[in-house]
């Protein structure tokens, strides 16, 4: 058993079976080729990054992970199941194996964050009024919002605020698997460096694998065991040092430019 | 109970925990929880050592009944091997119990009914204050415009008659000339009770020209267009498009309102035109083949039935219904904030809202033209 607080990247789950494997991932558009055979792997108890340049098809990978999109060619296994070979009933007990949070939250508008946190809940179990309400208390409190929070719509929070309730719903089902798509952006630097301490917390405190969208260099410094980065619809994976070594040419202006180094500075200085 | 069973030890309890404790068996250990009833004091002590795949849900939820059983007074230890989420979430519920009391999910408050009533008659009248400034607004716009053509946006304007006139041509025809056959085949059967068929052309041509035709169109035009412009700026107003054209000191009523309505002036006459011609070419045909009045004998009859006014006072109804459809259905969706459900409310309301008032206005003109003749 390994330690949960060990130095990101400093440790070396070789040997595990990967959670999410990607292999020969290809998306077109039309003319447009965006994953041109991606493959990635990710390891249990790990903080993958993904990085890459506007329109590199960040977002198009994840919804291909999550069944939301078909790929033209490529297979997706996530905890070594082909997502496409799942029976529809498979496939609901896969969803909830994994929660998933979205670029601007995605919180149901017409629905309280308590409402929207029991959501998936009443789905998938059927559980008295208080129990879910006890439910909404413990998740709330695992992302660091307050309780007053719970009878808020999502149009009364804060940008902050939302990410955390979103946190929040995908965590109510408690996955082992969370999917983050660009959980910092539109943070304020406090803000988002808490949800960096939230996110480290809460994978050594429930063991959780993270797969995270996010072009925060920061967050990607403080954060992850190991980037992938999206580069000409190939993906590089490498722990954090090796990335920083890679002398691919987006690659190393993107983590050595003026704001990677202040932002490596602040991580490791 | 077979998640759990409580026993006395000498001076303190046991609670000794087993079987399934992850979040499918929730329901499970809920019951056995909910059982605990009897009152424990001093210490207890939770045995983990039988316990397979804790999940979080179960773990809060026992120490919630814990904490509630001994009201915060009770010393509870764990032992057997915990899992390591027992101490992460005794810590955190203890921070929640210390920093808010009780705890307590807050749900909205119901308001009773005449709270209730009290507040909707207010906002009746605070909208009713409110639409007519929006006109005022609108109409400074448009005389402003007057003086400067450019902003009133011939572009736009042209658009919105495709997207509201000319694109509803087939429908508005189709139903135009359907209620008329249905109206000149009703009357039909009537009148020949008197031997007087031919009078099934004063019908449909008076109904058509001067009621059905431009109220129909209107009614049509309210659900296509009325709904498509609540809609569109709702939309616009959620994703912050109308806040960003103001803070570039544009203003949505000249670039966003007053295109539409113009637009919605000009098609609905020529639109109620349409509909004119199609009704009267339902009626002729049923005329023809139903009552077997030759297409020339239903013109000239046609011609005798129409005083010079007929035709003027269905059409003028036209440009005041336009005003209303749009200026409504441009209102509530600038009222769209915050949600979804919000855009799907105001776009209903404003369906329903503008379908009234054009009713409203015809039965007022009905008034007026009785009174002076028309």
């Amino acid at each position: 058993m390994r330690a949960p607080d060990t130095q990101p990247g400093l440790e070396d789950p070789a040997g595990e079976a990967p959670v999410v494997r990607v292999r020969g991932l290809v998306n077109r558009f039309g003319a447009q080729i965006v994953h041109d055979g991606l493959s990635l792997e990710v390891r249990p108890n790990e903080i993958f990054g993904v990085v890459g340049g506007s329109g590199t098809g960040k977002s198009v990978l994840l919804h291909s992970i999550l069944g939301l999109r078909q790929p033209q060619a490529g297979t997706v296994e996530i905890f070594g199941r082909d997502i496409r070979e799942l029976s529809p009933a498979e496939q609901l007990a896969m969803s909830r194996r994994y929660g998933v949070t979205f670029q601007n939250g995605a919180l149901i508008s017409s629905l309280t964050v308590a409402q929207n946190i029991q959501l998936p809940l009443r789905e998938a179990y059927s559980l008295p009024e208080d129990v879910l309400d006890e439910m909404v208390q413990l998740n709330l409190s695992l992302v660091g919002l307050a309780p007053d929070a719970a009878g808020k719509y999502p149009a009364q929070l804060s940008g902050g605020m939302v990410k955390r309730a979103a946190l929040a719903r995908a965590l109510s089902l408690e996955p082992k698997l969370l999917f983050l798509d660009e959980p910092t952006s539109g943070l304020d630097p406090i803000s988002a460096a808490d949800f960096d301490a939230l996110l480290l917390y809460l994978r050594a405190e429930l063991k959780l694998t993270v797969v995270m969208i996010t072009h925060d260099l920061d967050s990607i410094f403080r954060t992850c065991n190991r980037v992938g980065v999206i580069v000409e619809g190939h993906m590089v994976t490498d722990t954090l040092a090796g990335i920083l070594e890679n002398s691919t040419p987006w690659i190393h202006e993107y983590f050595h430019g003026p704001r990677a180094r202040g932002a490596l500075e602040a991580a490791h200085g | 109970m077979d998640a759990l069973a409580l026993h006395r030890d000498g001076e303190s309890w046991r609670l000794e925990l087993r079987g399934d404790w992850s979040l499918q068996a929730m329901e499970r250990i809920n019951r056995d929880l909910e059982a605990l009833a009897s009152p424990i004091s001093g210490r207890v002590v939770c045995d983990w050592a039988r316990v397979e795949h804790p999940g979080l849900g179960p773990i809060w939820a026992l120490l919630t009944r814990l904490a509630d059983l001994g009201a915060g007074r009770l010393e509870v230890r764990h032992e057997g091997n915990p899992p390591p989420t027992v101490e992460l979430l005794r810590k955190l519920q203890l921070e929640l119990c210390t920093s808010h009391g009780k705890r307590a999910v807050a749900l909205p408050m119901h308001e009773g009914a005449i709270a209730r009533l009290g507040r909707w008659t207010v906002l009746q009248g605070t909208e009713a204050q409110r639409l007519l400034a929006f006109f005022g607004r609108i109409a400074a716009v448009l005389g402003e415009g007057l003086r400067h053509l450019r902003m009133l946006r011939l572009r736009s304007i042209v658009r919105h008659v495709q997207e509201t006139g000319v694109s509803a041509i087939p429908i508005v025809s189709l139903i135009a000339f359907l209620i008329s056959v249905v109206v000149a085949y009703l009357g039909a059967q009537q009148l020949a009770r008197f031997g007087a068929t031919i009078f099934v052309v004063d019908l449909v041509t008076i109904a058509v020209l001067r009621e059905m035709g431009v109220l129909l169109t209107a009614i049509i035009v309210a659900g296509r267009s009325g709904s498509a412009f609540a809609a569109e700026i709702g939309v616009m107003q959620l994703n912050e498009e109308t806040d960003a054209l103001r803070a570039m000191g544009l203003n949505p009523i000249e670039l966003l309102v007053v295109p539409r309505v113009l637009g919605l002036i000009i098609a609905l006459p020529c639109l109620t035109i349409v509909a004119d011609a199609m009704g009267l070419a339902g009626g002729g045909l049923l005329s023809l083949v139903q009552l077997h009045i030759p297409l020339t004998q239903f013109t000239i009859r046609l011609r005798e039935a129409l005083s010079p006014t007929t035709f003027w006072a269905g059409l003028v109804k036209a440009p005041v219904f336009a005003l209303l459809i749009g200026m409504v259905g441009a209102y509530r969706g600038l009222q769209v904030r915050e949600s979804a459900r919000e855009l799907g409310r105001l776009t209903t309301m404003a369906v329903v809202q503008s379908i009234f008032l054009v009713i409203l206005a015809d039965a007022f003109f009905a008034v007026l033209f009785e009174q002076i003749n028309f």
